[in-house]
Parts: C-alpha cells; sequence; structure tokens
C-alpha cells in the first residue's frame, strides 16, 4: 500500500500540534470520566442503540453544537488572519484548508443535523404519533451522518483538509491540483453523511404522509410539519444527484477516469452544474424547516393563529419548485449565454414572492397579538430584518449582469450569511428555546438567553455588515490577506471585532446549557409556553412512547383547541392500553464504524483495505435482513405510573413565560 | 405495529408497518430515479467525447447485448410471476420462479462482466476518454444494483424457505419485486440511450 507516515499525521504547525494534544487529552479525558462514573452501559443502552427518536434528535442537536463550534473556530481564525492587512497568522494553504472546512462543516455538519435533530424531536410528537414510520433506519440515518462528519473533522489532524473551497470546483479539486489525499476527504466523507440525510428523507415524508394521527388532515397539520415535508421531498429529489456528483468526483481522483478533468475530453462545468444542482435546492433544504420554525415560534407567542395559513403552504411548495430551476445563477460569469443567464435571473428573482409572501404572513401573525418577549420570539423578531437585508441582496445577485460586479467578492459572502445565519442559525437557536422544555423538562435561562440573543445578534451584523462594502469596494471572498494600499483595513477590522462578538454570543449560549442544566427548576409545566400544536399535549420531558392515548387533531392548532374546549386532555385507566415499541439496536452504531473505516481507507486510496472493510457493510445488511425482532409492548402497569406521576401533580407547577 | 392486520388485502399489504415499507420503498426507488437520471444527464454531455479512443461502433457488440436484454426483461417477467404465486399463496411456485429470475440476472450479470472484459482488451477503459467513463460508471451502477438484488434475494429467499409465507415475508419479496422491476425499466433507458443511439450515430 506505501504508506508514508511521514505524510499521515501533519505535523510542523504549531496551531494543528496543539488541536492534536487538545483532541487526544480529550479523548483521554472522556475515556476516564465515562470509566469513573460508570456510566459505559448507560451510554450504550440509553443513548449508543436507542432507537427512540426524542433521543435521536437530542443526539443530532448535540453533534450539531459540536460542528458549530468547529465552524465557528474556523471562521475566527479567518477572521483574525483577515483582522490587519499583510497578516502572517496563517499560511494561504492553511487559509484555503480552513475556509474550505467552515464552508462544508457549518452547511451539512452543523445546520443540517441541528434542523434533522429539530424535526426528529418535534414531528412524532407534532403529529400525534409514537415514533418515526423507520425507528431502526432512524438510527442509521444518525450513525450515518455522525461517521461521515468525523471522518471530515480528522482531516485536518490526519492527512490533510481539504483545501478547493466547499464547492470543489473542477479543475482545481482534480488529482492535478490538488494532488494530495485532502480532497478524497470530501469526497467520501460527504457520501457517508448523504447517504444517511436521503434515508432521514424518505423516514420523514413516509412519517408525516402515514402516520398522522386522527383528524390531522393535511391542511390541518402545524407549519412546521408541513416545511419539514417539503424539506423531505427536496433531499430525496436532490441528494442522489450530489451522491452521484460526488461518486464521480471519487472516480476522477482515485480510479482516473475523466468526467471533470481537462484532458480526456472531461468537461470542469459538469461538476459545477451538478455542485450546484444539489447544492441550491440544499440551501432550502435548511432554510424551510427553519421557515416552519419562526412559524411555530411566532403564532404561539403573539397568541393568535399563524396568518395565512393556506399561502404559507403554497409558498413553500412554490419556493421547493422552484429551488430546483435556480443553480445557474452561482456562475453566470463562467460562460453561459445571456439567454440562458437571463432565464435564471429570473427564476431567481421569482424565488423572492414566495418568500415575501412568508414574510408579510409572519408580520399579520404578529399584528394585534398580544406579544411575548421570550427569548424564542426574540429570535424570530431579529430574523424578520436581518433575513430580509440577506434576500434584498440576493436579488442583486440575482440579476445575472449585475453579478458580474458581485461575483467572487465579499458582498455575495456577506450576503450568504445573511441568509443562513437569521434563516437557520437564528432558527435553530429560536426552536431550541422553545422546545428546550420538551426535551428536558426544565427551560433554558431566560435571562442568560436575552445575552446569548444580543451577543449574537449584534456580533453577527457588525462581522458581516462590513463585509457588504467591503465586497463592494472589490475586496474578493477566499483571499487569505490584502495590501494596506486596498484601504480595507479598518472595515476588515471592524468584522474581525464583530466576530469576536459573535463568538462571545454563542459562549453564553454555551453557558446558559450548563447553567440551565444544573440549576433550573425542575418543577414545571408540561405546556410552559401556552402553546398551540400537539407536541405539549404530553408530559415534558416526554415519556418514551409518546402519548398514552393518542390525540385526536379537529383542526389546526389542535392543543389550542383541546385546552379551549376541554377536551382529550384527560386520561382515564381504562383508555390505556399496552404500547407497542420497537427495541434498541447497536447494528446502527457498528455499522457507523464499520463505514468510517471503509472511507479512511479509501480515502488513503488503500483499495484492499477498504474492499475488505466494505465486506463489513454487506455483512451488516445481510444480518439486519435476518433481524426479526418485532419490538416490545410497554405494559399497562407502566403507562399508568408514568402517566400518574406528570398528570395529577398536587401543588403547583411553575409557568415560566416572562 | 405487527398488531392490526388487516386480512382483506393482499398479504404484504396487511399490517401498517408493510404498507409504510412499501411506500418508503417506492419514495426510495424515486431517489433512485434522480440518482440514474443524473448519469444520463452525464452520459448524454459526455458520449461524443472521445478523446481519441474509441467510439460507439468500435466496441458494441449489439449482438451480445440484444441476449442480455432478453434475459433481463424475462427477468423481470419471471419475477412476475413470481409475484402472481406468493398472491395465490404458493410458497412453492413462488420460490421456484424467484430462483429462475436469479439465475436470468446471474447470466445477464455474467454477460455484462464479459461486455466489460472485451471493451478492456480492446483498449476501452474507464480512463480513455470522458465518453468511456461515463458509459462504465452508468453501466456499472446498474450491474452493480443488479448485483446487489441478486445477493439480497438470496437473502430472502433462504427467509422464505425458512419461515414461509407471511406478512413480513411477502412484504420483503414484493419490495424486492419492485427493485427487480425498476432495473428493468433502467436498462430499457440504457438499451436505447446507449446502444440502439450509439449505432445509428
Amino acid at each position: 500500500m506505501g504508506i508514508k507516515w511521514n505524510e499521515f499525521f501533519i505535523t510542523g504547525d504549531p496551531l494543528i500540534l496543539g488541536s492534536q494534544i487538545a483532541i487526544l487529552l480529550t479523548m483521554i479525558g472522556i475515556v476516564a470520566g465515562i470509566t469513573y462514573l460508570r456510566k459505559w452501559r448507560w451510554l450504550w443502552t440509553e443513548w449508543l442503540t436507542t432507537v427512540d427518536h426524542k433521543r435521536i434528535g437530542i443526539m443530532y442537536i448535540i453533534a450539531a453544537v459540536l460542528m458549530f463550534f468547529r465552524g465557528g473556530m474556523d471562521g475566527l481564525l479567518m477572521k483574525a488572519q483577515t483582522s490587519g492587512p499583510e497578516k502572517e497568522f496563517l499560511t494561504a494553504q492553511h487559509y484555503n484548508e480552513i475556509f474550505t472546512t467552515h464552508g462544508v462543516i457549518m452547511i451539512l455538519f452543523m445546520a443540517m443535523p441541528f434542523l434533522i435533530g429539530l424535526m426528529n424531536v418535534v414531528i412524532p410528537l407534532q403529529i400525534g404519533a409514537r415514533d418515526v414510520a423507520f425507528p431502526h433506519l432512524n438510527a442509521w440515518s444518525f450513525w450515518l451522518f455522525f461517521s461521515g462528519a468525523m471522518l471530515f473533522n480528522i482531516s485536518f489532524v490526519i492527512g490533510g483538509s481539504p483545501d478547493a473551497g466547499w464547492t470543489s470546483y473542477f479543475p482545481l479539486a482534480g488529482k492535478e491540483f490538488s494532488p494530495g489525499i485532502g480532497n478524497n476527504y470530501y469526497a467520501v466523507a460527504l457520501q457517508i453523511a448523504g447517504i444517511g440525510t436521503l434515508m432521514s428523507g424518505i423516514n420523514f415524508i413516509v412519517t408525516i404522509l402515514k402516520m398522522r394521527t386522527k383528524g390531522m388532515t393535511l391542511m390541518k397539520m402545524p407549519m412546521f410539519t408541513w416545511t419539514t415535508l417539503v424539506t423531505s421531498v427536496i433531499i430525496v429529489a436532490a441528494f442522489p444527484i450530489f451522491t452521484v456528483a460526488l461518486a464521480l468526483m471519487t472516480f476522477d481522483r482515485l480510479y482516473g477516469t475523466h468526467f471533470f478533468t481537462l484532458s480526456g475530453g472531461g468537461m470542469d462545468m459538469l461538476w459545477a452544474n451538478l455542485f450546484w444542482l444539489w447544492a441550491h435546492p440544499e440551501v432550502y433544504i435548511v432554510a424551510l424547516p427553519a421557515f416552519g420554525i419562526f412559524s411555530e415560534v411566532i403564532a404561539t407567542f403573539s397568541r393568535k393563529s399563524l396568518f395565512g395559513y393556506k399561502s404559507m403552504v403554497f409558498s413553500i411548495v412554490g419556493i421547493a419548485v422552484l429551488s430546483m430551476v435556480v443553480w445557474v445563477h452561482h456562475f453566470y460569469t463562467m460562460g453561459a449565454s445571456p439567454g440562458v443567464n437571463s432565464f435564471f435571473s429570473i427564476t431567481t428573482m421569482l424565488i423572492a414572492v414566495p418568500t415575501g409572501v412568508k414574510i408579510f404572513n409572519w408580520l399579520f401573525t404578529m399584528r394585534k397579538g398580544r406579544i411575548k418577549m421570550t427569548s424564542a420570539m426574540l429570535w424570530a423578531l431579529a430574523f424578520v430584518p436581518c433575513f430580509v437585508i440577506g434576500g434584498v441582496t440576493g436579488v442583486m445577485l440575482g440579476m445575472g449582469a449585475a453579478d458580474y460586479q458581485y461575483h467572487n467578492t465579499l458582498f455575495l459572502v456577506a450576503h450568504f450569511h445573511y441568509v443562513l445565519i437569521p434563516g437557520v442559525v437564528f432558527a435553530v437557536f429560536a426552536g431550541l428555546y422553545y422546545w428546550w422544555p420538551k426535551m428536558f423538562g426544565h427551560m433554558l435561562n431566560e435571562k442568560l438567553g436575552k445575552w446569548h440573543f444580543w451577543l449574537f445578534v449584534i456580533g453577527f451584523n457588525v462581522t458581516f455588515m462590513p463585509m457588504f462594502f467591503l465586497g463592494l469596494d472589490g475586496a474578493v471572498r477566499r483571499a487569505y490577506t490584502y495590501s494596506e494600499a486596498s484601504g480595507f483595513a479598518p472595515l476588515f477590522a471592524l468584522s474581525g471585532i464583530g466576530s469576536v462578538v459573535l463568538a462571545a454570543g454563542f459562549a453564553v449560549f454555551c453557558y446558559n446549557i450548563y447553567w440551565s442544566f444544573r440549576y433550573a427548576d425542575r418543577n414545571i409545566s408540561s405546556d410552559p409556553w401556552d402553546a398551540r400544536t400537539l407536541e405539549w399535549a404530553t408530559a415534558s420531558p416526554v415519556q418514551h412512547y409518546n402519548f398514552a392515548k393518542l390525540p385526536e387533531a379537529s383542526s389546526l392548532d389542535a392543543f389550542w383547541y383541546m385546552k379551549k374546549n376541554n377536551e382529550g386532555l384527560t386520561l382515564s385507566d381504562k383508555e390505556i392500553k399496552k404500547i407497542h415499541m420497537p427495541s434498541n439496536s447497536g447494528l446502527p452504531f457498528i455499522m457507523a464504524i464499520v463505514f468510517g473505516v471503509t472511507g479512511f481507507f479509501l480515502v488513503f486510496e488503500w483499495h484492499i483495505a477498504a474492499a475488505i472493510a466494505a465486506l463489513g457493510i454487506v455483512g451488516g445488511l445481510i444480518y439486519r435482513s435476518f433481524d426479526y425482532n418485532d419490538g416490545y409492548y410497554v405494559p399497562v402497569e407502566e403507562v399508568q405510573e408514568t402517566e400518574s406521576a406528570w398528570r395529577n401533580v398536587k401543588g403547583e407547577v411553575n409557568n415560566h413565560v416572562s | 405495529m405487527s398488531a392490526n392486520l388487516n386480512t382483506s388485502l393482499p398479504l404484504e399489504y396487511q399490517s401498517e408497518q408493510n404498507r409504510m415499507n412499501i411506500l418508503g420503498f417506492w419514495i426510495f426507488l424515486g431517489a433512485e430515479i434522480v440518482l440514474f437520471a443524473t448519469l444520463f444527464g452525464v452520459y448524454a454531455v459526455l458520449f461524443q467525447r472521445y478523446a481519441g479512443g474509441p467510439t460507439h461502433q468500435d466496441i458494441i457488440m449489439i449482438k451480445e447485448v440484444m441476449i442480455q436484454t432478453v434475459l433481463l426483461l424475462t427477468s423481470s417477467f419471471t419475477m412476475g410471476l413470481a409475484i402472481f404465486e406468493m398472491r395465490r399463496n404458493n410458497l412453492k411456485g413462488l420460490i421456484t420462479w424467484f430462483v429462475i429470475t436469479l439465475l436470468l440476472g446471474a447470466g445477464f450479470l455474467f454477460m455484462e462482466v464479459n461486455e466489460f472484459i472485451h471493451y478492456v482488451h480492446m483498449g476501452a477503459t474507464m480512463q480513455t476518454s470522458a465518453f468511456l467513463s461515463s458509459l462504465f460508471v452508468l453501466l456499472g451502477t446498474h450491474g452493480a444494483h443488479v448485483t446487489f438484488g441478486i445477493i439480497w434475494a438470496t437473502m430472502i429467499i433462504i427467509q422464505l424457505v425458512r419461515r414461509g409465507l407471511t406478512p413480513v415475508t411477502a412484504r420483503k419479496t414484493f419490495i424486492l419485486g419492485l427493485y427487480w422491476h425498476f432495473l428493468d425499466v433502467v436498462w430499457i433507458f440504457i438499451f436505447t440511450f446507449v446502444y440502439l443511439k450509439g449505432l445509428v450515430m
């Protein structure tokens, strides 16, 4: 196999040496900690083998927060490097690697798992079901995502990070111009994670179509459920394209084919098209569920039904359709004819219409509402103006002719951060504050939440607003430094300061999680926000079978009307029946390791070892085919005991709505 | 989930979990359509980029391809007969037709491997030109699906022998049937757009 050990571990850079030592110490610390607390068995039976959608969701969210930290560190390093002209904090190569991993991690390993995590926790509850359609497959989805994410993350200490940008355009990303193994990590790790995502998409479509509770017709579904359904459809329609694109990239890099090469008749623009055919819908895959979260949060804290429910549904479907026909706007300047550019300019600007409808619907939902300024609501409020800035600059960029001016400048970078941070990050924070009691049975601290909010929102604006102006002045993206004579220094410095404030906001968020876990009040109501949808019709934290008796939905905002009409809130002993639940399984976790090992060998182009490891994948699938474990029944007594523990509580519970 | 069998429905549709599995598999086939459509798109972009290497006319062996096609189409028919026997609750007939299907599939695969070897002997490898890269990957992806299908089906036959026809084994068989027919449809497109079109160019 010819292993070059001196190229195996990255050496020579003090930053990376520090990370290697930190990773080693953290791993030793975790193993020692778990051993000391004797938590191995608990970890295995309660978490690693779980098929419970809520726990899988929580694991997704934990992974996403960790990846947020990693991607955020990348961002801070970039900001430190560009905070002054001609800085030599990072080398050009190191900077290339960092903006590549920052992009990939933030989109694929932070935004997506954060949202999929919230979907996992909330969707079955919101439609009044006991789990997703395929709980075991759901565990596979998570563990494949996790395997891909970890494989991608080790790249910077073992073998070298990919350095061709998150778009990995050819010919740069090909073997000729990126001869190291860094880009193999991109091709292989994203493939593994992508399989998991595709399976999540299928799982949620079937769950939402087939498992809604009695009375919940499609047009009575909560908005987050609707956006999850449409998002899942986009996942199924778009991810196979990426699967193919990555496979072809792997073939080009590992087996010398000529799909995207300059020689042998290959076509580099084919990659750009395939990539954006997936990556543009991907933007909506992360944006739509976020819109759903805002819809829930705004309706709850405005104490009103969502305004224009039908138009919301039509606009998300419209966005989903349009998301498939705008991909060329990412490369207007790369040789398309004026006719093509005009077509894609029009489709791009059309997206502003349904998005605008949604913005107005949120505003009208708030109009004359009795708004409660909770942390979750603050995120939704800040989202509207920030996202509109992102949206309007998006229309500017969408005009093909004008784009020649903005293309590849920091104006574009500022634009998509203004779309993705308010559109996704604000949303997952809003969702986290909102659904935290549902997940853990206690609230996140509202006071710390406000610190988190203000630091983060101010930091975000200070970081990215200057980048619009830098871009208009001609500062290009992905350049690791600039000259003093360019005059960019003051705005870059301001942006750098903003990023520190942003990071401080994130730190407060982490502290808030820690504080709330230790000190927050556990004696809270199961419905602390006085909310509207069915996930609040059961205990907080939710018992593992979700509902002792499946609720019925007679209208939109089903739980609100249950409370108003005092229907379906009580449970008599006669109504309790034994409940069928799926059994835990260690297979998904083991397969994550097998996939990770196979992927690792493939990255290093050790083909025989990879083929042997791949036999393990086939073996796992065969094992699964013969697995006839049909789940188990939760006995009536256990249900009775669990239900009486949260239902007839004596004394008052605390409602934490400020 | 295994409870509440609706016995008025065909065996594979009787439980709610089965109905969800079958719907989920249809959606998965939708994803597979996108996957193959992308590969066909790539082929459509690259199919005339010979880079000085062999062209369609130089390498295509239409007689062998015709036999492959007949084998695969027949296997789809016999798969239909297998499901028909399953609906008649005839386990023996089901397994017989199932095995015949797999033998036909294996014959197809054997010929495809020979075809690949023939190409390589003629100096037409995956590395020769963009045309051949896209050809090999398109055919290879289909061939890999057939291989996977044969392994999968073998597992299901073992389960049928061991457990007989139950809602669960019937569902597994039915889903494999869907998969097999899907591969057949993909092959029809490959036969038309790769081989026939290649011959008349």
